[in-house]
């Protein structure tokens, strides 16, 4: 009978599909490096107080946002190298995935920064610090730290999301497993398998994200 | 230095629009590219024939996942261990990779053995989209009951209400008002997922544009349009969302 | 009493408000207020809830903008520069160069909640006065010491009582030398048992005479020790001022007579 699962097309494919995860393990780093940065001048950005800077950066930052990942990730592709850009797929998927993102972690910073008590801005006004100092010193240490748990979900969601690369033929892990099963017309396994892959990194991660949660809400 | 209110003066509104203007104009110079000879708005029937498709994967895939987040929800939260379990389950996996795999799943594995599931792409589009943001949307719904005040419970025990009584008149009213917000984000995701379907060779607003893209070239006016219309699809929820919230917290 | 050494003050005050107002939303808080601090006076500003107390020191502290009027600390205008004989708003870098003479202590501490009370107290010397870290922590150490709190340096302010609190606060304040300390309701979020510990530092304070010292407070028993000058605020204006025994035994003005009734009713 036709197996159901047929375990060693599993071993052999596992290796081509960790592979794909590599892929798409980098990628997701990259774009969360990208999206911390980019957040934080986002959220500076959009709190300053003029408005050709906040005004302009927010109206940017709501299209981003009510735009998909996947028709951003077209556009750029595409577009780009009709002015002469040409980058590997992977880097454009990479740019694109930490735009999008950086747009969410900006939403994360602006609420971290309100979050600082009202009193801290007022006592470094009334020391003297120097507008610098005030970011560095006082406000920034009280507000990333409980960001931590937003952060990750996003990390997390990245991580998930990387899938949509594929659109533009970055050999993530998705697009490994469709590819295995476009040759050997075997379906079930690479894309069982890619989703328990998934699973199986993304799971745990929000087990740890949860507990992170938990010792921020203590301590508040 | 003071620091800023998140909320906006209306005359900042103008800097608003000089802002959305921004995003056109550099939309405008990616046409610099390759002039075009004609407007670009001869692309968009052909792109809004994708429309209706999208509009049915979005209501198709909310009204799934509503039902969905309702049952799942409400079984995370009864003191049934197996029930709480089973939904557990199907939360946790359901969130733990993207709608992309589960719709690639779907369409790709179904129809084989040993599932001999034949799914329309259509219907695959729907199931798992509303399978997915039902996921979540459970999450949500459980959030919601457990914020319910213990003092409400108490006094429905002891006015002798039944369990599933407590559940219609009291909580649920409460819940309600609670979940809208998060829903109202959730739907705007859902939205913008629906696009994960061009993947699946549905011809969603998506597809038509990667379609035209083979056919016509023109790149920066097929995909900028597009990205237009996916904003002003989802920015008005967006609005709506923010509106709501704000109703919410001078109610209570 | 007090050794105020009124004899020894120098003629030209050190706080001078010109014609202030300050306008929220449709409420007038200050009007076109004239108001003055003697280079070593201790002034205590009394009177009832929203008027405008504490928004005379919140302007002096740049914490708000005056909307009309004009501020001098140490003869130098604060909100505006002197150009070509005409006053002009001034630029932050103005303001920050001003703003060194005058300290605050608030009423909810605003201690920074990531550092020791030593760093607190030795951040701002470092950063903003750029004194090398050695001497900036042998003077916190100093001026912790002379609050009580010796043996609390390495502590994290939510290892503190409320009145241990403020005490940092105050040390931290005076780290930076100022010629002005503003005090806002100091004590008013204090626990009883512990109002006693934060005024002592204050006393202390103004018995050694150094600086000018403006108190907004509710501590009336002590603001009659320790000012030389007592000033009955309400509605934005001034209604009386004088030495604390004229005002609290004998004053002139019936709102101020109404007010102190009703304080010490309790």
């Amino acid at each position: 009978m036709s197996e159901l699962f047929d375990w060693e097309f599993v071993v052999e494919i596992l290796p081509r599909l960790l592979g794909g995860l590599l892929v798409t393990v980098e990628a997701t780093l990259a774009g969360f490096i990208i999206a911390v940065i980019l957040g934080l001048f986002l959220a500076l950005g959009r709190r300053s107080e003029n408005p050709w800077i906040s005004q302009p950066l927010g109206a940017i930052v709501e299209f981003i946002r009510s735009t998909p990942l996947l028709v951003q990730l077209f556009f750029f592709f595409f577009v780009l190298p009709r002015y002469g850009i040409r980058m590997p797929a992977f880097v454009v998927g990479t740019l694109a995935l930490g735009l999008h993102y950086g747009t969410y972690t900006s939403e994360v910073y602006r609420a971290g920064i309100d979050a600082v008590d009202r009193g801290q801005w007022e006592a470094a006004v009334a020391l003297n610090f120097s507008p610098w100092r005030v970011w560095t010193g006082i406000i920034l240490p009280q507000a990333i730290p409980p960001m931590f748990p937003a952060l990750g979900n996003y990390l997390i969601g990245m991580f998930k999301e990387s899938a949509q690369l594929l659109a533009i033929t970055v050999t993530e892990l998705m697009l490994t497993a469709r590819v295995i099963g476009t040759e050997t017309f075997r379906f079930l396994e690479p894309i069982t398998l890619a989703g328990v892959l998934y699973f199986l990194v993304s799971y745990p991660a929000a087990l740890i994200v949860q507990r992170l949660e938990a010792r921020y809400a203590r301590s508040r | 230095m003071q620091p800023q209110s998140t909320w906006v003066k209306s005359r900042n509104y103008v800097f608003w629009i000089i802002g959305v203007l921004m995003v056109g104009v550099a939309m405008g110079v990616s046409l610099l590219a390759n002039p075009p000879e004609t407007a670009p708005f001869d692309l968009l029937p052909a792109i809004l024939r994708g429309l209706g498709v999208t509009m049915q994967l979005t209501a198709g895939g909310a009204a799934l996942a509503l039902v969905v987040a309702l049952v799942a929800g409400i079984g995370r939260s009864v003191p049934n261990v197996i029930v709480r379990t089973i939904t557990g389950v199907y939360v946790e996996v359901f969130r733990g990779s993207s709608v992309l795999v589960q719709m690639f799943w779907i369409f790709f594995v179904l129809p084989l053995e040993p599932f001999n599931i034949e799914l329309s792409a259509l219907q695959a589009g729907i199931l798992a989209l509303g399978l997915n943001v039902g996921a979540y949307g459970a999450e949500v719904v459980r959030g919601a009951i457990q914020a319910i005040d213990k003092g409400q419970i108490e006094a429905s025990v002891a006015l002798n209400m039944s369990p599933a009584l407590m559940m219609r008149r009291v909580i649920i009213p409460q819940a309600t008002v609670r979940m809208l917000p998060p829903f109202g984000n959730l739907l705007i995701e859902l939205l913008k997922a629906t696009s994960l379907a061009s993947l699946i060779t549905l011809s969603d607003i998506t597809f038509q544009a990667s379609s035209l893209r083979q056919t016509v070239g023109r790149i920066p006016e097929v995909f900028g349009l597009l990205l237009v219309i996916y904003f002003l699809l989802a920015y008005p929820l967006t609005l709506g969302v923010r509106w709501i919230e704000r109703q919410r917290k001078w109610a209570s | 009493m007090h050794a105020a050494g009124n004899d020894q003050k120098s003629t030209d005050p050190i706080v001078r408000f010109e014609k202030v107002t300050k306008i929220f939303g449709d409420l007038t808080v200050l009007r076109e207020l004239d108001f003055e601090v003697g280079a070593r006076e201790k002034i205590t500003i009394v009177g009832p809830s929203g008027s405008g107390k504490t928004t005379i020191l919140r302007v002096l502290m740049t914490l708000e903008k005056p909307d009309g009027g004009v501020i001098y600390v140490d003869g130098e205008p604060l909100w505006h520069r002197e150009v070509n004989g005409k006053l002009v708003e001034a630029s932050e870098k103005h303001l920050r160069k001003v703003r060194g003479n005058i300290g605050m202590v608030f009423q909810h501490f605003n201690l920074f909640p990531h550092m020791t009370a030593l760093r607190n107290v030795t951040e701002a010397p470092i950063h903003v006065m750029k004194m090398p870290t050695g001497d900036a922590e042998e003077r916190a150490v100093q001026l912790l010491k002379q609050v009580g709190l010796g043996d609390k340096l390495e502590h994290y302010p939510s290892q503190l009582s409320g009145g241990q609190k403020q005490r940092v606060a105050i040390a931290r304040a005076l780290a930076m030398r100022p010629k002005v300390m503003l005090f806002d309701e100091v004590t008013s979020a204090l626990d009883p048992e512990l109002v006693g510990e934060v005024l002592g530092v204050i006393r202390e304070l103004a018995e050694e005479g150094e600086m000018a010292m403006i108190l907004v407070t509710h501590e009336m028993g002590f603001a009659r020790e320790v000012s030389d000058r007592v000033v009955f605020f309400d509605k934005g204006q001034v209604v009386e001022q004088g030495q604390p025994a004229d005002i609290f035994d004998n004053p002139q003005s019936e709102r101020t007579r109404a007010f102190f009734s009703a304080v010490l009713r309790h």
